[in-house]
């Protein structure tokens, strides 16, 4: 983040200094903010001018976090990555219904209004889109179009084991389907015993009503889970005693391996981390660096994120910033002191269940190189040129 | 973990353990409405590969080639095979399962697909982008048939309907595995 900053304050100097040569002679020296009066309150808050954040652009179909630019834990939920397959809906909250039906004792609708009458449940989780590494990057490419399709959120909503119980959901149900109320009507399978687990409804998100892109006014939401079971704009949930082999649960979002075989209902996304600082387009200064950057698994939570600063040949333990919660973004961080020179800097996570992020090469080897793109988690890292210029360490994929 | 974290951690895992108590133990609320059986009939409109879902009606590969020719032949190509869109039709590689080996082998209904059903539920439920919901439930067994039939899974002379359509055999069927990762 200081180097961003640092970045940013260097690029607005030059600005001040092109528009200083521009005007001559006549431009006054810049306002002392002490001596004068700033401006009034307003009802929506704004970022500052020199810090215009937005999201990383991925086509009419998805959008992604600028993680290079970001700190902490929490997305913003403006910068929250987006990804639909019939466009963003425009839905009036006052006509929202959820219809759960089939394998209960009750077939039942809910409001909006109802659905907020339910205790309520709130968790700081992560949402990853399944299809979230950019294969083709160069090195000219930051954090956010490396892996922009993460981010994290405190949500908010209402347990799916409550509306079961309210349904009467038969203890014969083994699957629920979740559609949504979008120009796809997009479906998924769903085992019951997510619901049993940890799965909720969620109508808020960081504080206020979800946005439209994450799923105006409900969205199903299954922790650690691959974001395309998220059902957003979530309209209606049938139980049944077997999955219903949508389009997406089949011949999309089901990954090749190289023994033959096509993996399907691959829920729980695996450890992964990303130093987001240093990246692309960051450059350094000798001395003192602080590597950070987020790590995540839909195993529940980090147990450790180890940093190399030489390629993958040494490895050291970072710092995880507390608290460290389950199924959500962690930040790690790591002191480094660069004295010059060419060096690939890395990142490795290894989550409580004790599984450690895959080399490219190892994940490689069991997927294949024709593999789809879902659940592509591999070590990634930048290079810190001998000028200190930072890039992606470039890596092909097969 | 310093002791403040420890006793937080505690305090919360007791929480979750008293809401977790409470929502086992807690009997319907009352909130929220029986749903109607028009209601239900109005937005149910899913598929499984039993057949469950398959409404009345029935298509062939002929009358479907027309339609695609009006409705599909935009986005995915004149036979299915040229996109832009996703490529649709392809029967080949039946043998082997080598989509992890060459990214160059497009994922068709013919090689790919491991339900037949799917194609259905799918096209009624989302195509085309550009008029979703606008084809009559004929014209999906319609569509449904030529695409069949052009992946060389069904006779020209087909007729697919709620009994023909879940007895089509996949080839990629078998090579489909359950995730086994444990959570």
């Amino acid at each position: 983040m200081k180097l961003t900053r640092r970045e940013l304050l260097a690029g607005a100097a030059s600005t001040l200094a092109l528009t200083a040569t521009a005007a001559a002679q006549s431009t006054p020296a810049p306002i002392d903010p002490t001596r004068v009066r700033g401006r009034a309150a307003r009802v929506l808050g704004q970022r500052a001018s020199t810090e215009p954040l937005q999201r990383v652009g991925r086509g009419a179909t998805a959008s992604g976090t600028p993680h290079e630019a970001l700190m902490g834990i929490i997305t913003p939920a403006d910068l929250h990555f987006e990804r639909h397959h019939g466009g963003v809906p425009d839905i009036d909250p006052a006509h929202y219904s959820l219809l759960i039906h089939g394998m209960v004792e009750r077939p039942m609708v809910f409001t909006l209004a109802d659905l907020k009458r339910f205790p309520s449940v709130s968790r700081i989780h992560f949402l990853e889109c399944s299809g979230n590494l950019n294969r083709t990057a160069g090195p000219e490419t930051t954090a956010g179009q490396l892996a922009g399709l993460t981010s994290t959120s405190e949500w908010t909503g209402v347990a799916l084991s409550a509306l079961f119980k309210e349904v009467g959901v038969s203890p014969k149900a083994t699957w629920f389907l979740a559609e949504g109320m979008d120009a796809a009507k997009l479906t998924r399978s769903i085992p019951v015993s997510k619901a049993r687990d940890d799965a909720f409804i969620a109508y808020g998100q960081n504080g206020e009503p979800i946005r439209p892109e994450q799923g105006y006014p409900a969205r199903l939401f299954l922790p650690g889970w691959e974001g395309n079971t998220n059902v957003k704009w979530l309209r209606r949930i049938e139980l049944s005693d077997q999955p219903f082999m949508t389009r997406e649960e089949t011949s999309k979002y089901t990954e090749p391996f190289a023994n033959g075989t096509a993996r399907m209902f691959s829920f729980a996304m695996d450890a992964r981390s990303l130093i987001t600082s240093p990246s692309f387009s960051g450059t350094l200064q000798r001395g003192p660096v602080e590597i950070n950057g987020i790590a995540w698994t839909g195993a529940g939570t980090i147990r450790r994120v180890d940093v190399s600063t030489d390629g993958g040949k040494s490895w050291h333990a970072a710092t995880l910033q507390e608290p460290v919660l389950s199924k959500a973004h962690t930040r790690f961080r790591y002191q480094w002191n660069w004295t010059g020179g060419e060096a690939v800097i890395m990142s490795r996570a290894v989550d409580e269940s004790g599984y450690m992020q895959p080399t490219r090469a190892a994940l490689l080897a069991l997927r294949g190189p024709g593999t789809a793109t879902y659940h592509l988690n591999p070590i990634t890292g930048w290079v810190v040129r001998a000028d200190g210029r930072v890039f992606y360490n470039e890596e092909a994929w097969g | 973990m310093n002791r403040t974290h420890r006793a937080l951690a505690l305090a919360s895992s007791l929480w979750l353990c008293a809401l977790g108590g409470v929502v086992a133990a807690q009997a319907p609320l009352g909130i929220g409405r029986r749903a109607t059986p028009a209601e239900i009939a109005a937005w149910d409109d899913d598929v499984r590969p039993d057949g469950a879902g398959l409404p009345a009606g029935s298509g062939t590969p002929a009358a479907g080639a027309t339609l695609f020719a009006a409705r599909c032949s935009r986005c995915h190509g004149a036979t299915g095979k040229e996109g832009p869109n996703d490529v649709l039709v392809g029967a080949q590689p039946r043998e082997g399962f080598p989509f992890a080996k060459d990214p160059a082998i497009p994922h068709t209904i013919g090689n790919y697909w491991p339900y037949a059903t799917t194609v259905f539920d799918y096209i009624r439920r989302a195509m085309p982008p550009d008029a979703p919901g606008s084809l009559s439930d004929t014209d999906v067994y319609n569509l449904t048939a030529f695409l069949l039939h052009a992946n060389e899974l069904v006779a020209a002379n087909a007729v697919i309907d709620a009994t023909t359509l879940p007895t089509v055999v996949m080839p990629a069927r078998p090579h489909f595995v359950r995730d086994t990762r444990t959570p």
